[in-house]
């Protein structure tokens, strides 16, 4: 079905094919509309999910992991401080590998008091253990939560995936969707760990280095399996519904001299960016990371790159060039932008490529 | 690409109505997006949104700088907000009003009293004139997507009669 929606309603639509066996989430403010459209579904009877308002952030995911250690399908939303507040439990989710599928708004955190789109908290939890993609249209907000299930659940990965779309300019935008019945696309949820609620037994749970470092391994060694994962479940995806996705989406990017790198919304702007360039004679193209756990093998040759990154690591950098850098020993031109949901058109994109300083760092209009 | 600025005052649906723009476009078979600019939430606040109708799909997210359109759902903004900054030297506005604001004069305003429209059949919810569908009404009469697919965008959103009513009716009165 073609209709319109926002990115908070897609990813409702979306969770409502997955049906969830529980959702939990905290409603109010840091929330989006994702859980109060969920919260439609489940009262007007579309979605037969059991949904649990919960008193934080923090007993939301701690309530989709009692739920999912049961071996049922969850789902809960946030965004920012709400993210940040869960942060224990995220960890927890990754470490006692359940399938626990999140939509996260990106927005700034304070203070100043800021709502606006920024990478740093979902990015804040890129080292516990979740994989994470980052989204930049309505479909693909509903497409990749979808997915997200299906990679979760897989044997070979059994760990949690975030989906991040940019607040307001994406999770507030109306685009058009194209809603698809999902049929068999996300297979039943078989935890093999799941505990057994008819025989319940307790067990000390002391984990001594030795297995604790095993354990540890096993999440590393299913977040590179997941890899394969996930391209076999966006080719899968790209055969039934004729979306297709991968690590990066590129544009113009296989004549380019120069990249601009980015995550989310940013990443479509940057496109018009480059046509303007590729207009003037530059042989620009875009590349819109999407996966950032697992990061991905990029293909970047020996192109000049500017990355744009809508976070920072104090002390250190924008934290896509900091990861494309440490990957691919690359230099690159480093454009701090779009922070606490600060205006970048895709004339100021195109002035990032034809001023690049490869090798420097700029904060977009603080920087002389 | 055709670009409209939306202003009003929060409460008196802009959001709304920017998406059943974008919705009523969606109809014609057009790209659409809609996207409100958030601030501080509250009735009353100057408010603006962003529409976008295209025949290819629409990758820009950024702010609408240069309109083709402005619509001003409420004439007292004018006097806060310049509304006009960056129109097209050939852009339109439209303003809902009985009478041209004076910072208005020079540009190509078109009128109608939405307001009045909606106080005669007497939309009004929570105190407030409603103003989102029948600004459809008007947009349709300037040609911005066809009065088929405005009645159908309001329709689908909407069950109360008296929306498509005042739409007809914002359609019938701008000349």
């Amino acid at each position: 079905m073609l209709t319109i929606s926002t990115g908070n309603n897609a990813v409702a639509a979306a969770v409502r094919q997955a049906i969830p066996a529980v959702v939990a989430a905290y409603p109010i403010t840091p929330q989006t509309e994702i859980v109060e459209q969920i919260a439609n579904y489940v009262t007007n009877g579309s979605l037969k999910s059991k949904y649990i308002p919960v008193e934080s952030e923090h007993s939301a995911m701690a309530a989709c992991i009692g739920a999912s250690i049961t071996g049922i399908r969850t789902f809960t939303a946030t965004s920012s401080h709400g993210l940040l507040y869960m942060h224990e439990m995220v960890n927890w989710a990754a470490g006692a590998r359940l399938p626990i599928v999140m939509a996260n708004v990106n927005r700034a955190l304070g203070p100043g008091w800021n709502v606006w789109a920024e990478h740093t908290d979902s990015l804040q939890a890129r080292d516990t253990g979740w994989l994470q993609v980052y989204v930049a249209t309505v479909q693909e907000a509903y497409d990749a939560t979808i997915m997200a299930f299906r990679i979760a659940e897989d044997r070979r990965v059994y760990l949690p995936v975030m989906i991040n779309l940019d607040g307001f300019s994406l999770s507030h935008i109306t685009q058009q969707l194209e809603e698809s019945e999902i049929g068999d696309f996300i297979p039943p949820l078989m935890l093999d760990h799941a505990i057994d609620t008819k025989a319940p037994a307790g067990y000390g749970c002391m984990t001594p280095s030795t297995d604790y470092f095993r354990i540890r391994y096993d999440i590393e060694r299913s977040m590179r399996d997941s890899v394969a994962v996930i391209r076999e479940t966006e080719d899968a995806f790209a055969t039934k519904f004729g979306r297709k996705y991968s690590w990066t989406e590129n544009y113009r990017c296989e004549d380019a001299e120069v990249l601009v790198l980015s995550m989310g919304t940013l990443g479509k702007e940057a496109e018009v960016a480059v046509d303007i360039l590729r207009d003037e004679g530059v042989k620009a193209g875009a590349m819109r990371v999407r996966w950032i756990r697992p990061f991905p093998e990029l293909d970047l040759g020996d192109r000049e790159l500017v990355v744009i990154d809508r976070n920072y690591s104090f002390g250190f950098g924008g934290i896509l060039a900091s990861s494309i850098r440490a990957k691919t020993g690359r230099q690159c031109y480093n454009v701090i932008a779009g922070i606490g949901g600060q205006e970048v058109t895709y004339n100021d994109i195109a002035g990032f490529i034809r001023n690049r300083r490869i090798g420097e760092e700029t904060w977009f209009g603080v920087d002389a | 690409m055709f670009e409209i600025r939306l202003h009003s005052r929060g409460g008196q649906g802009g959001v709304t109505a920017a998406k059943l723009m974008a919705l009523a476009a969606f109809r014609d078979g057009k790209y659409a997006t809609a996207a409100p600019f958030y601030g501080a939430e509250r009735r009353g606040a100057p408010i603006v949104s962003f529409i976008r109708i295209d025949d290819k799909p629409i990758k820009i997210y950024s702010q609408i700088h240069n309109p083709d359109l402005v619509v001003v759902l409420d004439p007292s903004i004018i006097d806060l907000v310049n509304v006009f900054d960056g129109l097209k030297p050939d852009g339109k506005v439209l303003i809902n009003a009985t009478e041209v604001p004076a910072k208005a004069a020079g540009y190509k305003v078109s009128l109608v009293d939405l307001t009045g429209i909606a106080l005669k059949i007497n939309l009004i919810v929570a105190g407030s004139p409603i103003l989102n569908t029948p600004v459809i009404g008007a947009l349709a009469k300037m040609g911005l997507f066809s009065r088929e697919s405005a009645s159908a965008a309001i329709k689908e959103m909407f069950s109360d009669e008296r929306n498509y009513q005042a739409a007809l009716m914002a359609f019938e009165e701008l000349v």
